[in-house]
C-alpha cells in the first residue's frame, strides 16, 4: 500500500508546554483512522500539525514521500483538507459560494466548473436544498456537511477531521457520521479524531489510541477495542463504557 | 424681525451656502473613503503574521512601527492644527507656493480620518474569529486571500456603523478647514457675517444646514445598513417531492 503520510518523531511544545513528544504514524492510500484519547493529550495538536495550521518543532511528517515544510504549503493543503470541530464556515458566503470560492481563487477553476463540482458534492452530503442558505441560517449538522462538501469540492486525497460531531446536538450526530461513513466506502484517506467509539470500530481500518503526547496503542478495531494490550488504554476505553 | 433676518440670509446668500454645503460634503465623503482605504491597507498590514525571512520581517516590523506613530500623531493633535502644519509645512518647504485648497483639504481629512479607521479596522479584523482563517487556510487560500475573500467582507459589514459615524464627525470637522480658507459650509458663513454684520442669525442659519446633512446623511446611512445586513430569508430549492415546489424560510429579524 502506497503511503500517503508519514509521521516520524512529531515534536511540538507551545512554548515550555510539550504537548507531542515523539509521534509516530504512517497513513496508507485510502486507510481510514480514528484517533481517539483523552483530553490534551494532544489529538488536535497532532492534526492541526499535519495541516500546517500548528508549525512542528520537531521532526518530519512526509507527503508521500516529501518533508511537507519544502512542499508549497497553500498547494500541499489542497491534497490535505480539513474539517473543524467549528465547522468554520465562510459567514459572509451561502453555502454554495463556500464549495465554489475554495475552487476559483486556489484551484484556479473556472466558475461553472466549479459549481458543478461543488453541487456534486452538495447532493453527496444532502444539502442540496439548501445551497443558498448562509452559515447562520443552518443547524450545526448542516453546517458541518456543508464544511464537508467544501473540503471535498477540493479534491484532496486526504481529510483531516478534528472531532467533526463534538459540537453537534446529539440528535444532528448521526447525520454527519453517515456523510463521513459513505466517504470512507470511496477510497477517500481520512484521519478521524473522534470520540464516537461505536463509528470509530465500525469504519475505520486502524484505531490510534493518544497518551500524553504519543501514540500508545494502534491496531485494528478488533484488537484495540476488543483486547487493548496498555493498561492507559484499558482503562480509558473503560471509561467510555461504563459512561 | 430675527425669523425675517434669517430668511433673508437664506434668500439672498442661498448660492454661497449652497456652494459651502457642496465643498463640506465633497471633502467630508472623500475623506471618509480614502480614510477608510488608509484604514484597510494599515489594517491587513498589522494583523498579517510576521514572515520567517528576516529582511521581510525587518522590513514589516518597521512599517508597523511607522503606522503606529501615524496613528498616535494624528489621533493626539487636533485636526486644526494639523492643518496649518500640513498646509504651511508645504509652502514653506515649497518655496512659499501653496497647495491648491480643496485638494488641501481632502488630503488633511483622509490623513487624520485614516488614522481612526486604522484602529477601527485593526479592531474589527481581530474581532473576526480564528476559525474564519483557518477555514480558509484548510482549502489552501493564501493569508491574504483568506483576509480578502472571508475576513474583510465580514470586516466591513460589522464596522460599517462606525465608519457613517466618522464621516458625519467628518460633516462637522472640516469646519475647521476654513484656517487654510477652504470655502466649505463655516468659511462662507464667516463670509456673509463679514458683509451684514448679522452674526447670530447667519450662524444659525448654518447651524440648521450642518444639522440637515448629519441628520440626513445619518438616516441614509442606517438605510443602507440595513439593507446590508442582507435578506432574512431564503429559499429552499426543490423539495423531494415536487422540484417546482420552493419554501420560504424567514429568520427571526435582528433588532
Ligand atoms: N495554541 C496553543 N497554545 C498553548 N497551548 C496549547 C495550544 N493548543 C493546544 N495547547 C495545549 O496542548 C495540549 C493538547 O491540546 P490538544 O488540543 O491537542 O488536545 P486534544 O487531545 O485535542 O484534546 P481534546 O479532546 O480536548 O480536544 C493541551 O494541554 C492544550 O492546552
Ligand atoms: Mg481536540
Amino acid at each position: 500500500m502506497e503511503t500517503v503520510i508519514s509521521i516520524e518523531h512529531l515534536e511540538k511544545s507551545f512554548g515550555d508546554h510539550k504537548v507531542l513528544l515523539d509521534v509516530n504514524l504512517s497513513v496508507g492510500k485510502g486507510e481510514v483512522i480514528s484517533v481517539i484519547g483523552s483530553s490534551g493529550s494532544g489529538k488536535s495538536t497532532m492534526l492541526r500539525c499535519i495541516n500546517l495550521l500548528e508549525e512542528p518543532t520537531g521532526g518530519v511528517i512526509r507527503y508521500k514521500g516529501e518533508d511537507i515544510l519544502s512542499l508549497n504549503t497553500s498547494k500541499y493543503r489542497t491534497h490535505v483538507g480539513m474539517v473543524f470541530q467549528q465547522f468554520n464556515l465562510f459567514e459572509n458566503m451561502s453555502a454554495l459560494e463556500n464549495c465554489v470560492r475554495p475552487q476559483i481563487k486556489v484551484l484556479k477553476r473556472k466558475r461553472a466548473e466549479a459549481e458543478v463540482v461543488a453541487r456534486e458534492y452538495i447532493d453527496k452530503v444532502g444539502m442540496s436544498a439548501f445551497i443558498n442558505a448562509r452559515p447562520s441560517q443552518l443547524s450545526g449538522g448542516q453546517k458541518q456537511r456543508i464544511a464537508i462538501a467544501r473540503a471535498l469540492s477540493m479534491n484532496p486525497e486526504v481529510i483531516l477531521f478534528d472531532e467533526p460531531t463534538s459540537a453537534l446536538d446529539p440528535e444532528m450526530v448521526g447525520e454527519v457520521l453517515d456523510v463521513i461513513k459513505s466517504l470512507a466506502k470511496t477510497g477517500l484517506t481520512m484521519i478521524v479524531v473522534t470520540h464516537e467509539m461505536a463509528f470509530a470500530r465500525e469504519v475505520s481500518d486502524r484505531v490510534i489510541f493518544m497518551d500524553g503526547g504519543i501514540v500508545l496503542e494502534e491496531g485494528t478495531p478488533t484488537e484495540l477495542f476488543g483486547n487493548p494490550k496498555k493498561p492507559r488504554t484499558r482503562e480509558f476505553l473503560s471509561r467510555f463504557l461504563n459512561g | 424681525m430675527f425669523f425675517v433676518q434669517v430668511w433673508e440670509i437664506v434668500v439672498k446668500y442661498h448660492s454661497y451656502l449652497l456652494k459651502g454645503m457642496g465643498t463640506t460634503l465633497l471633502i467630508a465623503l472623500i475623506g471618509t473613503i480614502v480614510g477608510l482605504v488608509i484604514g484597510l491597507l494599515t489594517g491587513i498590514v498589522r494583523t498579517t503574521p510576521f514572515s520567517k525571512n528576516k529582511l521581510l520581517c525587518g522590513l514589516h516590523k518597521t512599517l508597523n512601527s511607522i503606522i503606529s506613530v501615524y496613528i498616535e500623531v494624528f489621533r493626539g493633535t487636533p485636526m486644526m492644527v494639523q492643518s496649518m502644519v500640513i498646509y504651511w509645512g508645504y509652502a514653506f518647504l515649497n518655496g512659499g507656493s501653496t497647495l491648491p485648497l480643496i485638494p488641501a483639504g481632502i488630503f488633511i481629512v483622509s490623513i487624520n480620518t485614516g488614522a481612526y479607521m486604522a484602529e477601527i479596522v485593526r479592531g474589527g479584523i481581530i474581532s473576526i474569529d480564528k476559525g474564519q482563517f483557518e477555514g480558509a487556510y484548510s482549502v489552501g487560500m493564501t493569508h491574504f486571500q483568506a483576509m480578502m475573500q472571508v475576513v474583510i467582507p465580514q470586516v466591513m459589514r460589522n464596522i460599517l456603523p462606525s465608519v457613517s459615524n466618522e464621516f458625519v464627525i467628518n460633516i462637522k470637522d472640516t469646519s475647521v478647514l476654513n484656517v487654510i480658507g477652504v470655502a466649505e459650509l463655516y468659511y462662507m458663513a464667516g463670509a456673509i457675517k463679514a458683509i451684514n454684520f448679522q452674526t447670530f442669525q447667519t450662524y444659525t442659519v448654518v447651524c440648521v444646514l450642518y444639522f440637515i446633512m448629519t441628520f440626513t446623511v445619518t438616516r441614509i446611512l442606517r438605510l443602507i445598513e440595513k439593507k446590508l445586513n442582507g435578506k432574512a430569508n431564503y429559499t429552499i430549492c426543490g423539495s423531494q417531492s415536487d422540484s417546482h415546489a420552493e419554501i420560504h424560510v424567514h429568520e427571526q429579524e435582528e433588532s
